[in-house]
């Protein structure tokens, strides 16, 4: 049974960017981290794009596969 | 020198999870060569779309189109990404719908080709089939091990596995090695795990990866520079002319202007690899239905049209950053003298911008060309940029984008060799009456064989430097005649067997011939040409190696054509749903704008609007 790629994409992109953005808001005094990217907290930023991405996409997978499951009872 | 912080492992491990987790949770799911081979042809079209320009963008690509940015600027090369996205239509409208074959997922694949080479035995004949299967299987092995070896190459001199290397108590010399068998190990454990399917999941999985490790350093350098018009204005003026001077220099042999050159060479590539590589097609032919199969190259083109900047730009940023020097700083405080010494490269002092020089591997210092200048590494250019811009953590995501093109590029040319060595040479000539089982193993053999294959051919471009350069020269004497045949073959009911077959072997000649016969200025003869004798110069060897295929694909077609003249050609009964004009159309009751013709209308008309903004 092929399952919705969206699933195993939301998972890898929600847990992602929990780690960027856990990571982020740890780091985020460190000014040493960051001059790299003109002081910027792109850890905690890009952390918070990757997760919602990856929510949005793991709803629409999983939407989408009990669509189908019922379809098939 | 990056020093990677755990929390970079995290990112990268769980990539590396992912990619694996597809390969163990398909395995139940492969219990026929069908569903191994094809992914059971039940796949959504957005899918197969992802998929296809995932695979399209392999290690290559993206290092390629970065150096390219970086080296020859952004309205030039755009031209050429964007090249391809005529090509996209053409096997959206008019090649995928024959590839496909009339039945649909849930049917008998009786009619419906499993590859390329057997839709060319299906069309032709069976010597077509052969001659073409052997050399697109010896092409995708030797790409594999190109794309494997050129990321390794990479993350050798980013230093990222030496501490892997140091802690198994590795030599330096197998830090390569590492870089090629690691990633190589993970690609073969999910291609035999899960197949084509597995590999389509982890494709369209990889190109997420790569938008998001390489969007923000895209944005990052933007900032950096000052937006759009500041990254222009910072790039150095004389920089960017290379190209456009070089190509008016009288380069092309019949007296051709630049852009015509270009515009029928990027056809020529863009149809060589969308039309007629089935590294690509496979993604397609394994769509659901013929629906999904025409939609999937339009979503890839659609997405294609804006994937220039996330490639490109990178390698603009990499030019219009100051070059590091070596400095002393010496401040005073309290009376006492601190010097502070922050020591490069000579050979990163030697380039211009963040693109290091070539440095020759025993001295390390500098490589100068003819002209006395440093020659200049532009492959480094993107992977310099990340390393520039990311913060740990996001260097972690940056450097999974890398492994991502890499490993999508090597799995679509490892699935493709299994299924054209399983269909097109094992149960076509050794075993004709092989069991649906047997096929599913020889599948795997196949792709464990191609692996193997793939890694000998990387360590032979570690080896032998200039084997990288063979790759544009192997397109050329494969796929470029393969899509005059398969263009010939799908729109003209005339075309014969001994036509393509013809065909096939004299644009492989003249190849050849036209490679070794021309010989850029300032290089030497050998594999970047002019092994025969050196007739003509062309500027550069981007126009060597458009011109070479271009030049393929012309005698390719005009042999083709004058050959099926003159043979009989085959009954139409027998054509049915080979050719387009014979093929069932699909139902035309859809309101227009849903028709497939309008989507690759508004496509066409989207890249012309970005080629516009990037002139």
């Amino acid at each position: 049974m092929f399952y919705d790629a969206r699933i195993s994409m939301g998972m890898l992109f929600t847990l992602m960017g929990t780690v960027l953005t856990a990571f982020g808001v740890a780091t985020h005094a460190n000014t040493a981290v960051y001059a790299k990217c003109m002081g910027i907290d792109a850890n905690l930023w890009w952390g918070l794009v990757l997760l919602v991405f990856g929510v949005v996409a793991m709803f629409l997978g999983r939407r989408a596969q009990t669509k189908l499951e019922k379809e098939k009872k | 020198m990056p020093n990677l912080a755990p929390a970079d492992w995290l990112i990268l491990l769980i990539n590396g999870f992912f990619m694996l987790t597809a390969g163990f949770s398909l395995k139940q799911a492969m219990t026929g060569s069908r569903e191994y081979m094809q992914a059971g042809r039940k796949l959504p079209a957005w899918l197969c779309g992802v998929a296809m320009l995932g695979a399209s963008l392999g290690s290559q690509e993206v290092l390629g189109m970065g150096a390219a940015g970086a080296q020859y600027g952004l309205a030039s090369v755009g031209f050429f990404a964007l090249g391809s996205i005529p090509a996209m239509l053409l096997a959206a409208l008019v090649l995928v719908p024959v590839y496909y074959g009339g039945s649909s997922g849930t049917g008998t694949a009786g009619a419906a080709p499993r590859s390329i080479p057997e839709y060319l035995g299906l069309r032709f004949d069976q010597k077509t089939r052969a001659l073409n299967a052997c050399l697109f299987a010896a092409m995708a092995a030797f790409s594999a091990g190109i794309a494997l070896y050129a990321m390794a190459r990479v993350f050798a001199a980013l230093h990222i596995f030496d501490r892997v290397a140091n802690a198994a108590h590795l030599p330096p010399s197998g830090i390569p090695l590492l870089a090629i068998a690691l990633p190589a190990a993970v690609v073969l454990t999910y291609v035999l795990l899960g197949g084509l399917a597995a590999a389509m999941y982890n494709q369209a999985l990889q190109f997420c990866v790569m938008v998001a490790g390489l969007l923000p350093v895209v944005l990052l350098g933007l900032k950096k520079d000052g937006g759009w018009g500041g990254l222009k204005a910072a790039i150095p003026a004389n920089f960017l002319h290379e190209w456009s001077g070089a190509a008016h220099a009288g380069s092309s042999p019949m007296g051709i202007g630049a852009i015509g050159l270009a515009l029928g060479a990027g056809l020529v590539l863009g149809g060589g690899a969308w039309c007629a590589d089935f590294r690509l097609l496979q993604m397609a032919m394994a769509a659901k239905d013929v629906q999904s199969a025409r939609r999937a190259p339009l979503i890839a083109a659609a997405v294609r049209v804006f994937v220039p900047f996330l490639l490109i730009l990178p390698g603009l940023i990499a030019i219009a950053l100051p070059t590091p020097r070596t400095t002393v700083l010496i401040h005073n405080e309290n009376g006492t003298i601190y010097h502070d010494i922050a020591v490069v490269p000579p050979a990163v002092e030697a380039g211009q911008g963040l693109v290091p020089a070539k440095a020759d591997a025993s001295t390390g210092k500098p490589v100068k060309g003819a002209d006395g200048r440093a020659v200049l590494d532009y492959a480094m250019a993107t992977p310099n940029v990340l390393v520039q811009f990311l913060p740990i953590g996001m260097l972690g995501l940056g450097l999974a984008a890398l492994l991502a093109c890499l490993m999508g590029g090597v799995a679509a040319s490892l699935t493709a060799f299994s299924t054209v060595f399983a269909c097109d040479i094992y149960q076509a000539f050794l075993a004709k009456d092989a069991s649906d089982q047997r096929m599913l193993a020889v599948g795997r053999w196949a792709a464990a064989g191609g692996m193997m294959l793939a890694i000998g051919a990387a360590c032979a471009a570690m080896r032998f430097n200039s084997t990288m350069d063979a790759m544009m020269l192997v397109f050329a004497v494969v796929n470029a005649p393969l899509f005059a045949a398969l263009l010939l073959g799908a729109l003209w009911k005339r075309a014969t067997g001994h036509g393509a077959f013809a065909g096939l072997i004299a644009g492989a000649v003249a190849a050849l011939l036209h490679h070794g016969l021309a010989l850029p200025r300032g290089a030497q003869p050998g594999i970047h040409g002019g092994w025969i004798a050196v007739l003509h110069h062309p500027s550069s060897q981007m126009a060597l190696d458009l011109g070479t295929a271009a030049f393929a694909f012309c005698v390719s077609l005009i042999v083709t054509a004058a050959v099926s003249a003159f043979t009989s050609a085959r009954p139409e009964p027998e054509l049915m749903g080979l050719v387009h004009s014979l093929a069932e159309q699909p139902p035309a009751n859809a309101a227009w704008w849903k028709r497939p013709e309008a989507l690759a209308g508004a496509i066409l008309l989207a890249a012309i609007a970005v080629n516009l903004i990037l002139i």
